[in-house]
């Protein structure tokens, strides 16, 4: 079921989807978004390569494995809620540097958080979707 | 300053840091991992002079405030006894496992859970919260297990280790919820307040419930009558973990626990008879056990089991005497039977068994080792001028100035100090003299590692011993006040005189002697397996664990059949059943009430979602099946959309995408709709659905119906920006107020998703999908 125009049109789509999502998590604080929807639309895109070319193009497009996603998101959000105790407030507390960051805006522990949920989303969609999709192929 | 509170996390970084340096510096790692308990026990041994006149070092950290639960530490006579003992022993263990397992694979394993516990343990020792106690106690527990189970390859270990588990998990949250009892009476966990508040805790009426829960959590994690079966099961484990966690430390948690609980629930008749009587059965029993095992570690084991009857008893008495003698009884045993714990694991490391029957005359080969044995089995036995002769005759004193039942404690204690007696002597002669016998392994001295440990606890047996005021006498003091506080300071002597109770001790060893003599025509005789078989308590163990496995099997097989479609439809019956009933017990609904115009688009979105949901229940094509639930979740984010969620209405949109995409991805693998749906099915499958629908609808209605509480959302508006400086409210609650949930429920997605990837592993390994 390999189709010309759809390999094409993923190539160009795939990297403006991801760079959407980024877009939608980072927008999150203060406007409609956040690392579950972000990462649920970076999932799609990945999802869409994967019915492109084949879930082993797919997975080395993709560099990583979808458990090391999850496994670096939970890290992620495990970690901005210790940094808060290293920081000398409770667990999860929010810590905010005072600077803006151009482009990204204000960071603090709970975007790192958001990012965590981002990557964590990532892994979980795709670990499924591989599996699935090679329980196809074979 | 923070001491303890720094101790304990030091240890667990130790634990963790372990494995990395063993395999940075090989065998010299003990001498690093040492300096943990070492510098913990000199850190003791110095704090030692600020609590020995019944001062009370409080450290406290906020943990979680709104339950009321604290970091908190204390470090009284009781804690600085027993953590010294924990430590002490420890270091010792430490240097002990790199010689035992020298070579082994995963010794690194066995460094890193030896520090693990220790520092659980600590934790226990110093907690002065109820909750944090119990943490460290599951801790403890968790480690134990992990230990036993160390050659995990063998059924044995895994069987023993979850034995043991089972059993102290079953009593620690017994335990927790005695714990949870006291707090809500007590108003508090901190064990200060409690005490403080001690009286109010005994007269209400909760007291015997939360005195049982907390009983049954020290009773399994001491081994006590009926719950002792595990630690004879638990030897599976390699020796240097016996010799620390099942004879010297952790099974005394439960000890600890009832000393700890003295001053706040001990006292009433209760308390008296329910301890003492677990302690004397216990400590009769173990020592008639010990007697006729022919496994020596087994019988080390039980006569653990003994005298941690011995020390509930104590406890049970509660007298000034009686917790005198338990003090004193702690450390004695900790001693005497590390070492022997310890020399039991040198026998079968350089001779291949620990048989007794296939072992004898080592004292040539394993010179040091036989003096040590020999010099621990007399402060076992309790023989001057060891440590152990001190407190036998306390024991004595205690059991002599009981205030009730005290001719029958008398006999009994006789009784099982004789039989120690005859242990001792069996343990001390058996192996070392007599004629040499054929070993699996040529016979040989251990290594300094090896003997470093016994012969340094020996030797403390015997110093202390003689010089026991100077050394011992503050120590013991301040823990005896900790426990007991109107006791009065006493000089410990080694000779009181001669009196009824040397003549006691006197008997006692002669009793033993002959016993020892007789074992073999003993045991000829009365052959106690045989008629201790049948009331055997480990067989109730296999029984629960039997019954539990077949009605989970029973319950599985009716309500889990493999079909996910018959899941589905029991959980939404469930709901169904249980949401109708609900609403029926509320009484009459208004239903009249509902209220607001609809607009247009509104209804023309509902419509199309009332197709869309026909579509899916008519057809018998999974692709128009799909698409119209689709069409369904669809619908719902046009709703969120239109009521003001975009949130939720781009989450669903996206959800409902890819849940299209996984459907067509196993799409092929389905059966055809037709081969296993039937017309009465789709009924019965539409009838429930119906329903559930319905109830939906109501819940909807009358929670529109009430007048919405408007203090949340407001207070989340408000404190979006100025506290967590975002607009975003929805995105505010979910990665910052509350946070936590969310890491939970990423956590529980992370497991699912594993479980999903493992099931279809599963499934297509067996060749299906």
């Amino acid at each position: 079921m390999k189709s010309v125009i759809l390999s094409t049109v993923v190539r160009l789509l795939l990297p403006l989807i991801l760079l959407f999502s980024l877009f939608i998590l980072l927008r999150g604080h203060n406007e409609p978004g956040g690392g579950f929807i972000g990462g649920l639309a970076a999932a799609s895109g990945w999802v869409l390569y994967l019915f492109a070319f084949g879930s082993a193009e797919a997975k080395r497009a993709l560099r990583l494995e979808p458990l090391h996603f999850i496994i670096l998101g939970l890290t992620l959000a495990l970690g901005s809620g210790l940094f808060s105790v290293a920081a000398g407030k409770s667990f999860m507390q929010g810590v905010w540097l005072d600077a803006m960051v151009p482009v990204l805006g204000k960071i603090g522990t709970p975007v790192v958080f958001d990012v965590g949920v981002y990557f964590v989303v990532i892994g979980i969609v795709l670990k499924i979707v591989f599996a699935l999709a090679e329980e196809e192929g074979r | 300053m923070s001491l303890l509170t720094l101790i304990v996390l030091l240890g667990f970084l130790a634990a963790a840091v372990a494995p990395a340096l063993t395999s940075l510096l090989g065998r010299r790692v003990k001498f690093v991992l040492v300096l943990y308990p070492a510098g913990t026990f000199v850190a003791l041994w110095l704090m030692v002079p600020q609590i020995e006149n019944g001062n009370v070092i409080v450290e406290s950290f906020s943990w979680v405030p709104a339950l009321g639960v604290s970091l908190s530490f204390l470090l009284d006579g009781i804690s600085a006894l027993v953590g010294m003992i924990v430590s002490g022993i420890g270091a010792l263990i430490i240097i002990y496992a790199g010689g035992y397992l020298r070579g082994h694979a995963q010794i690194s394993r066995m460094y890193a859970l030896l520090l693990f516990f220790m520092a659980s343990m600590l934790g226990v020792v110093f907690s002065a919260n109820l909750i944090g106690l119990f943490v460290f106690w599951e801790l403890t527990s968790i480690s134990s297990y992990l230990l036993i189970g160390f050659n995990h390859e063998r059924l044995s270990s895994r069987a023993g280790a979850l034995q043991a588990l089972l059993v102290t998990g079953l009593g620690g949250l017994a335990m927790l919820a005695g714990f949870i009892l006291m707090g809500m009476v007590g108003g508090s966990y901190e064990i200060t307040e409690l005490i403080s508040r001690a009286d109010v805790l005994r007269a209400h009426e909760f007291y015997p419930a939360m005195l049982l829960l907390v009983l049954l959590g020290a009773f399994t994690k001491s081994a006590q009558v009926p719950f002792h079966f595990w630690l004879p099961n638990a030897m599976e484990a390699p020796t240097p973990v016996s010799a620390y966690l099942h004879s010297a430390t952790m099974v005394k948690a439960g000890v600890f626990l009832l000393a700890r609980m003295m001053s706040i629930l001990g006292g009433t008749d209760w308390w008296h008879y329910a301890v003492s009587f677990a302690g004397a059965s216990t400590m009769f029993l173990g020592a008639f056990v010990a007697f006729y095992q022919s496994d020596l570690k087994r019988v080390l084991a039980f006569t653990t089991v003994s005298a941690l009857g011995t020390l509930t008893l104590l406890l049970g008495l509660g007298t000034e005497e009686a917790v005198r003698a338990a003090m004193l009884f702690f450390l004695v045993h900790a001693l005497y039977k590390g070492a022997l714990f310890m020399v039991t694991g040198s026998i079968d490391h350089e001779t291949g068994t620990r048989l007794l029957d296939r072992i004898g005359g080592l004292r040539r080969a394993m010179p040091i080792t036989a003096v040590t044995a020999i010099v621990a089995s007399l402060s076992m036995a309790g023989l001057p001028p060891m440590l152990g002769f001190l407190s036998k005759e306390l024991l004595y004193e205690a059991k002599v100035q009981a205030p009730f039942a005290s001719f029958l404690l008398i006999s009994l204690g006789v009784l099982s100090n004789a039989l120690m007696v005859g242990v001792a002597a069996l343990v001390a002669f058996r192996p070392f003299f007599g004629k040499m016998k054929d070993t699996p392994k040529h016979p040989h001295e251990a290594p300094w590692s090896m003997w470093l440990g016994p012969a340094t606890l020996t030797l403390i047996s015997l110093v202390f011993g003689l010089l026991t005021a100077p050394l011992l006498g503050g120590l013991w003091n301040a823990a005896v006040i900790s426990v007991h506080p109107e006791a009065s300071p006493v000089a410990l002597k080694l000779w009181h005189g001669l009196n009824e109770i040397v003549a006691l001790s006197a008997f006692t060893v002669l009793l033993g002697l002959l016993l020892f003599w007789m074992r073999d025509r003993i045991l000829a005789v009365i052959r106690p397996p045989a008629f201790l078989r049948a009331l055997k308590a480990e067989q109730i163990y296999h029984l629960m664990i039997a019954g539990t496995l077949s009605f989970a099997k029973r319950v599985t097989a009716v309500f889990q059949d493999g079909l996910l479609r018959h899941y589905v439809m029991f959980v939404t019956l469930v709901v169904v059943m249980f949401g109708f009933w609900s609403l029926l017990a509320a009484g009459p609904i208004d239903l009249a009430e509902m209220s607001g115009g609809l607009h247009v688009h509104d209804v023309i979105i509902a419509l199309v979602m009332l197709g869309g949901a026909l579509m899916a229940a008519y057809s018998n094509s999974r692709l128009v099946v799909i698409g119209s639930l689709g069409i369904v979740g669809y619908g719902i984010s046009m709703i969120f959309l239109l009521y003001g969620a975009p949130d939720l209405a781009m989450t669903q949109f996206a959800v409902e995408t890819l849940s299209v995409v996984l459907f067509v991805l196993i799409l092929a693998r389905l059966p055809r709709i037709k081969d296993i749906v039937s017309n009465v099915v789709r009924v019965r499958d539409g009838v429930i659905a119906g329903l559930a629908g319905i109830l939906l609808t109501v819940l909807l209605v009358i929670a529109t119906a009430e007048p919405l509480s408007s203090r949340v959302s407001p207070f989340y508006s408000a404190a979006s920006y100025l506290e967590a400086k975002g607009r975003n409210v929805v995105n505010v609650i979910l990665v910052d107020f509350r946070g936590v949930d969310t890491l939970g429920e990423i956590t529980v997605l992370a497991i699912a998703a594993v479980g999903v990837f493992a099931l279809l592993r599963q499934g297509s390994k067996e060749g299906k999908p």
